[in-house]
C-alpha cells in the first residue's frame, strides 16, 4: 500500500451564507494521479485554494504526509451562522500561508494562468528557486552565494530542457503561445521541488492535439519527478486517460469516487453533468 | 572589434570622462560652484529616486513616504555632525539635551546611523501598513511622512531637533567627490540587490503576488525587506541632503519633496535604475537650464520676448514635462536599463528607416 500523501478530512468552506465546499474528504496516495471533477461552480477550485492555504477552511482538517497541516473550526460570527456538518468535531486552529505550504512540498498551477508576465521564461522558473536558496539578503546582494546561484541557474536550465522550453528561455513569458505558457507554469511549479503537484484545469483552452500532448506530458513529469498529482479538469478524455482515481463534486458535496470505469457508469455523476431526466 | 571589447572601452571612457569632469570642477570650485551644486543635488536625488524605484518600480509598492524617511536621515545626520563647539549657538533658543551635547560622529558614520534610524522607522510602520495595497498604501505612507515632520517640529522635541528653528552649521561636503562616491556606492548596492535572487523575488511580487506566494515567497517578509532597504538608502540620501544644504528645517521635507522624487522616477521610467539617474539629472538640471526664461531682460538675437518674466520658467518646465509624459508614456527608459548595445541599436534602426525611406 502506497503511503498517504494528502489526507483531507471533513473540509468545509463557507462564504457568508454560501457553503462552497461541504464536508469534503479525500485521500491522495503516493504516486497516484487523482482527478477532482464536477460541473462549474461545484467548489473544485475552492478546495484547491484551501489545500494551498489561500483560504483557511471554515471547518475540517488537512494532513500532508501524515502531519496535520491545516485545521480549523467555525469561529466568531461563523459559530452561529455555520451551515455545514461536523460542527464541534475540531477544536484547534492551524493556519499556514501559501508560501509555507509550498515549502512543505505542495506546488500548484492556476486556472487562469498566473505567470510573471513581463519577465523572461528563464526568470519565471528561476524565481521559484528563490525559495530553496539559503542565502540571506546580504550574502545574496554581495554575491557570496555564487555557487548556490550557479546551481539554481543550472537547475532552471535543466527544467526548461525537460519541459521543452529551452529555446524560448530568453523570451518574455506573455509572448509565448498559450500551450507553452501552461507548460511554463508547470515548470515553475516543479522548480519548487514539490512532492504533490496540484494542477487547476491544465487543459483549459487547449485544442485536442495540445490536450493529447499535455496528458503525455503529465505522465512524463510524474515519472521523472516522482510526483503525486491532484488535478482539476473538465476535459473528460484527459481525466479518464491519466487518472488512477476520480472524485466528483457537485454543489460543494462529494457525490462519487472511484476508478474511471466506476465513475463513467455512476448514475449520480451522469445526472450531475447532464441534468436529471424528467419522468415521462 | 567585437561588442564586448567595444563596450568595455566605452565604459572606461565614460568613467574617465566623468572623473575628468569632476576633477575639472574641483580644480576651481569658486568659479564652478553653480555646476557643482547642481551635480551634488542631482546625485543625492538620484539615490532617493533609485531607492523609490526599488520599492515602487521593482516591488510594486506605491509608497509616498520618502520625505519622512529623508527627514529622519537628515536630522540624525545633522545632529551628529554639527561640531560640538557650535552646538550652543545652534540651539541658542532652547538649549540642547545634555546627553546629546557631546555626541558627535564623522560624516560617513552619521549617514549610516541616519539610514539605520530611517530603516528602523520603516520596519516599525511597515508591519501595519504593508497589508495595504496600491493607493491605500500611498495614502498611509504620505500620512506617515507628515507625522514625522510634525514630530520633528513638535515643541517637546525642541532640545533634540531645535523645533521650528531648524538646524544649521552642518559641515558641508569637503569636495565634489564625496557625494558622488557615496551615491555611486549606494546605487551600486541597490543594483546588486535588484539583480540578486531577492531582487527577482521582488519583481515576482510586482508581477503577481498570488503566484509569488504560491512559489514559496513570503509576501510580508519580502515586502518588509524591500521597504526597509529602500528607506535605509532614502535616509542616507536625506543625510546627504542635510550635508549639502548645510542647514535644514522641517519645511525642507514637505510633500513637495516626495512629488519631485516621484516625478524623477516616472520621467526616468518606473523599473529602470539608469532611468532614475538620468531623470534626476534632467529634472535638477532642467530647472536650472531654463532659468533664462525668468529673465525679462533676456533677448534672442536682439529681439526682446515679452513672455519672459519671473515665473515663466515653471510654465515651460511643466509643459515640457507633459510633452515627455505624453510621448514617452513609460518614461524615458521604460523598464529597460541603459546599455551601449541599446544605444547603438537605436542609431542603426534610425539609419535603416532613413535608407528604407530613400529607396521608395
Amino acid at each position: 500500500m502506497a503511503e498517504n500523501v494528502l489526507h483531507v478530512e471533513n473540509m468545509t468552506m463557507q462564504f457568508g451564507g454560501v457553503v462552497a465546499v461541504n464536508n469534503l474528504s479525500l485521500d491522495v496516495n503516493e504516486g497516484e494521479i487523482v482527478a477532482l471533477i464536477g460541473p462549474n461552480g461545484a467548489g473544485k477550485t475552492t478546495a484547491f485554494n484551501m489545500i494551498t492555504g489561500v483560504y483557511a477552511p471554515t471547518n475540517g482538517k488537512i494532513s500532508f504526509k501524515g502531519e496535520v497541516m491545516l485545521e480549523n473550526h467555525p469561529q466568531g460570527k461563523m459559530v452561529k451562522n455555520y451551515l455545514g456538518e461536523n460542527d464541534g468535531m475540531y477544536d484547534k486552529t492551524i493556519v499556514k500561508t501559501p508560501d509555507q505550504i509550498t515549502k512543505l512540498g505542495i506546488a500548484r498551477t492556476f486556472q487562469n494562468i498566473r505567470l510573471f508576465k513581463s519577465l523572461t521564461v528563464f526568470d519565471n522558473v528561476l524565481i521559484a528557486r528563490h525559495m530553496c536558496s539559503k542565502a540571506n539578503v546580504f550574502s545574496a546582494t554581495f554575491r557570496l552565494n555564487k555557487r548556490e546561484e550557479q546551481a539554481n541557474r543550472e537547475k532552471t536550465l535543466e527544467l526548461l530542457r525537460m519541459v521543452g522550453l529551452e529555446k524560448e528561455k530568453d523570451e518574455i513569458a506573455s509572448s509565448l503561445p498559450y500551450g507553452k505558457q501552461r507548460r511554463l507554469e508547470i515548470a515553475r511549479a516543479l522548480a519548487t521541488e514539490p512532492e504533490l503537484l496540484l494542477l487547476d484545469e491544465p487543459a483549459a483552452g487547449m485544442n485536442p492535439q495540445e490536450t493529447d500532448e499535455l496528458s503525455e506530458f503529465i505522465l512524463k513529469i510524474k515519472k521523472d519527478f516522482h510526483l503525486t498529482v491532484l488535478v482539476i479538469e473538465h476535459h473528460m478524455e484527459l481525466v479518464m486517460s491519466i487518472s488512477d482515481r476520480i472524485y466528483v463534486l457537485d454543489f460543494g458535496k462529494l457525490i462519487a469516487q472511484g476508478t474511471p470505469e466506476v465513475i463513467q457508469n455512476d448514475s449520480k455523476v451522469i445526472s450531475a453533468y447532464l441534468g436529471v431526466q424528467e419522468d415521462e | 572589434m567585437n561588442k564586448k571589447t567595444r563596450n568595455t572601452i566605452l565604459n572606461i571612457l565614460l568613467v574617465a570622462l566623468v572623473v575628468g569632469l569632476l576633477c575639472f570642477f574641483q580644480s576651481d570650485t569658486s568659479s564652478h560652484s553653480y555646476a557643482i551644486s547642481i551635480i551634488e543635488r542631482s546625485v543625492i536625488y538620484a539615490v532617493v529616486a533609485v531607492a523609490m524605484n526599488l520599492l515602487n518600480g521593482f516591488t510594486g509598492l506605491f509608497s509616498l513616504g520618502q520625505a519622512g524617511f529623508m527627514a529622519i536621515g537628515a536630522y540624525v545626520t545633522a545632529i551628529l555632525t554639527i561640531p560640538v563647539e557650535m552646538r550652543d549657538s545652534v540651539y541658542y533658543m532652547n538649549g540642547i539635551a545634555g546627553w546629546l551635547h557631546d555626541l558627535h560622529a564623522p560624516m560617513v558614520v552619521a549617514l549610516l546611523i541616519g539610514g539605520l534610524f530611517a530603516a528602523a522607522a520603516a520596519a516599525l510602520i511597515g508591519i501595519p501598513i504593508l497589508r495595504l495595497k496600491s493607493d491605500y498604501l500611498a495614502i498611509a505612507t504620505l500620512g506617515f511622512a507628515e507625522i514625522i515632520r510634525a514630530l520633528l517640529a513638535a515643541p517637546m522635541m525642541d532640545q533634540i531637533t531645535n523645533g521650528s528653528y531648524g538646524l544649521n552649521n552642518i559641515p558641508g561636503f569637503k569636495n565634489i567627490f564625496q557625494p558622488v562616491a557615496l551615491a555611486v556606492i549606494c546605487i551600486g548596492i541597490m543594483v546588486l540587490l535588484i539583480n540578486s535572487s531577492f531582487g527577482r523575488a521582488f519583481k515576482a511580487i510586482r508581477e503577481d503576488d498570488i503566484a509569488a506566494e504560491a512559489m514559496g515567497i513570503n509576501l510580508f517578509h519580502h515586502k518588509e525587506l524591500s521597504f526597509v532597504i529602500s528607506s535605509f538608502f532614502t535616509g542616507i540620501a536625506g543625510g546627504m541632503l542635510a550635508i549639502y544644504m548645510r542647514s535644514i528645517d522641517t519645511k525642507t521635507f514637505q510633500v513637495m519633496l516626495t512629488y519631485n522624487i516621484l516625478l524623477i522616477v516616472v520621467l526616468g521610467g518606473i523599473g529602470s535604475v539608469t532611468g532614475s539617474v538620468i531623470g534626476s539629472f534632467l529634472i535638477n538640471g532642467g530647472q536650472e537650464w531654463l532659468r533664462f526664461l525668468d529673465d525679462d531682460t533676456f533677448k534672442i538675437m536682439g529681439v526682446h520676448i515679452p513672455l519672459f518674466r519671473p515665473g515663466f520658467r515653471m510654465v515651460v518646465y511643466s509643459v515640457l514635462l507633459m510633452v515627455v509624459v505624453l510621448f514617452w508614456r513609460r518614461g524615458i527608459m521604460g523598464n529597460n536599463e541603459f546599455s551601449w548595445d541599446g544605444l547603438f541599436g537605436l542609431f542603426k534602426r534610425k539609419k535603416k528607416k532613413v535608407s528604407a525611406g530613400g529607396e521608395s
